[in-house]
């Protein structure tokens, strides 16, 4: 800071300029990367005849009806697959929010035999690939006859099972100062309220991170709906967008953009609202 | 540490149990933490378990109906004769070693543009960090099919120039391209842990470097470069594995047939044709081993691989 103050007044000419130039370099930039996504919008409210023909980003023709068809082209109404999506959501955020939380607390803040060994094994799961269970839980899920309902997708965030959320809220927990644990000891709360009234007050941007990705992530999940659900009815987003490609084939691009940007929607809405969290979250842990 | 020791000796004299009572608490252990992890413990019940049988199912021939078969060393056997499958994984390692790299460097060039002084830092962050949160969603990879189509906005800006197109999805030659280039779209993820790295090192070892006269690229060369290593280290061996691991991509681009002629036939959209398209799970868990076993293999080698370009500073 300081070396930059003392230096501006010689080279203001030239600094000033290298300043301009990284904007309009950063400038160009975002536009390309934005660029696709303001096409599809663009494309989604274009007549079909001119979505690859006029190619700018304004619409010549303004023709709302693929959302209207969208909606209603698959076998179920949009509305119910983003319903299917949004239950599923939900209830991972509560899972992830509480199991992560209390599992994070205990490695964080408490003291007993084995914390070193499971903390390491925590560790271990998360560059586990996902795909050396995947036999085997689909056996178990199948077993159970938990086929075509949401319990897979489910139960395994009630079961802190995303060891990224762990340690992040670890990280976090950490942090906070030893004294609060004391301080509370003193005053005759014992380890269940410390986490209640203490710390978990304390938690809430590491809580909302948790809870921001995991709308994310949930929500474009595509991978285990697929395995899991082959009842058309129980569908999630993903899943309906895919069937618009077997379906349809490649006549209706305007109502799979309308349905597509329907879909992203939600999870640009939420990282604008939340890039606070999720943007401290990323640069203290590194999750994606 | 200190502060909470200091603290403890002197509650010590108004403890009524005496200095004793203290020491035990100093080695108190707080057996409620197995209750904190019950929900843990379940979880790893549906890890380890899981973990233990695919390895055996790895050896055995299983199709869901009938109990797993032991069959020896079969698997690994047609692992080794079964073309497809190294197909599968030149495909995986090109889109990795191509992507990665690409991708970090990206990352990093446009963290270290972003660090200093610029204001609207904020926006220009989340801009760039947005497509990494929706590149793997179902909705863009149609949207990349839809750009790199035939008739896309690719071709049309290539048509200009007068330049021969064709679909680069439909093509076996460019169908995995478009998919690096949407893996390398979602750089902002490695950038904004780049951007937090940069601002750690310390103003005062660039006034130094340039005091004693080294240049811009001298200075992130010798002062940026190993001060931040251990964050590329970090973001390289997690980008590995995640690649590794790549199948929406593949299955949305080709409606899960891996095409054109295999060529987005990523190891994963192979192991799931043969787990869940011909129930063949034992196949299907071998396969699962042995990209575990390489992804370990690839972690270890970045991990020896360290010491050479890796700088810790303490």
């Amino acid at each position: 800071m300081r070396t930059d103050e003392r230096t501006a007044p010689a080279r203001t000419g030239s600094t000033s300029r290298r300043v301009f130039l990284r904007h309009v370099l950063a400038c160009v930039l975002g536009i390309v990367l934005l660029y696709p996504l303001l096409w599809m919008l663009s494309s989604s409210v274009k007549p079909d005849r001119l979505i690859f023909s006029d190619t700018g980003l304004w619409p010549s023709e303004f023709d709302f009806s693929h959302y209207v068809d969208g909606w209603v082209a698959l076998d179920f109404p949009f509305g119910l697959y983003m319903v299917n999506s949004l239950i599923i959501v939900v209830l991972s955020i509560i899972g992830n929010v509480l199991s992560c939380g209390m599992a994070a607390f205990a490695f964080a803040r408490l003291r007993f035999p084995g914390r070193r060994t499971f903390f390491a094994v925590m560790l271990g799961t998360l560059m586990l690939p996902a795909h050396v269970l995947l036999v085997p839980q689909y056996v178990i899920f199948s077993n159970l006859g938990w086929l075509n309902t949401y319990l897979p997708l489910v139960v395994p965030a009630f079961l802190a099972s995303n060891a990224f959320f762990i340690f992040l809220m670890v990280q976090f927990m950490r942090a906070l100062p030893k004294e609060l644990d004391d301080a509370a000891r003193i005053d005759g709360c014992g380890s269940y309220r410390t986490f209640l009234y203490v710390i978990s007050p304390l938690c809430v941007p590491a809580f909302a991170t948790t809870a921001i990705f995991t709308f994310i992530w949930t929500w474009n999940e595509f991978f285990s709906p697929l395995l899991y659900l082959t009842d058309p009815e129980l569908y999630t987003v993903p899943l309906a967008l895919r069937q618009f490609m077997n379906a349809e084939g490649l006549s209706s691009w305007g109502q799979i953009f309308a349905m597509s940007t329907l879909s992203l929607a939600p999870v640009v809405g939420f990282f604008i609202a939340g890039q606070k969290y999720l943007v401290d979250g990323i640069a203290t842990t590194g999750i994606k | 540490m200190t502060t909470s020791t200091l603290e403890r000796t002197s509650r010590r004299p108004q403890d009524p149990q005496g200095p004793a009572a203290g020491r035990r608490r100093r080695t108190r252990q707080d057996w409620s933490g197995y209750v904190f992890l019950l929900p843990w413990f379940g979880g790893m019940l549906f890890t380890v378990v899981p973990f233990l049988w695919s390895l055996y199912l790895s050896f055995t021939d299983y199709n869901l109906l009938n109990p797993p078969e032991f069959s020896g060393l079969d698997n690994i056997r047609r692992m080794v004769a079964d073309t497809t499958l190294h197909h599968s994984l030149v495909v995986t390692f090109t889109y990795t070693f191509v992507s990665v790299p690409l991708s970090l460097a990206a990352a990093l060039a446009v963290a270290v543009l972003l660090n200093k002084g610029m204001g609207g830092l904020r926006i220009y962050r989340s801009v760039f960090y947005l497509p990494s949160l929706i590149g793997s969603s179902v909705a863009v990879v149609m949207l990349w099919r839809a750009i790199f189509g035939a008739n896309g906005i690719v071709n049309d800006v290539l048509e200009r120039f007068g330049i021969a197109t064709q679909s680069w999805i439909g093509s076996p030659d460019t169908a995995l391209g478009v998919l690096i280039s949407l893996n390398v779209w979602t750089f902002g993820a490695p950038m904004v842990i780049f951007l937090a790295a940069l601002r750690q090192v310390p103003a005062a070892y660039y006034e130094a470097a340039a005091l004693d006269g080294a240049s811009r690229w001298r200075q992130f060369r010798s002062v940026t470069m190993p001060l931040i290593s251990p964050v590329v280290f970090f973001n390289l061996v997690l980008a590995i594995i995640g690649s590794m691991q790549t199948f929406t991509q593949g299955y949305v681009v080709s409606n899960g047939t891996g095409g054109p002629s295999d060529s987005t036939l990523f190891y994963n959209l192979y192991l799931y044709q043969q787990g869940f398209g011909n129930f063949d799970m034992g196949y299907a868990s071998a396969m699962a081993w042995l990209l575990l076993v390489i992804i370990a293999a690839f972690t270890a080698i970045n991990f020896l691989a360290q010491k050479y370009w890796v700088h810790y500073e303490n």
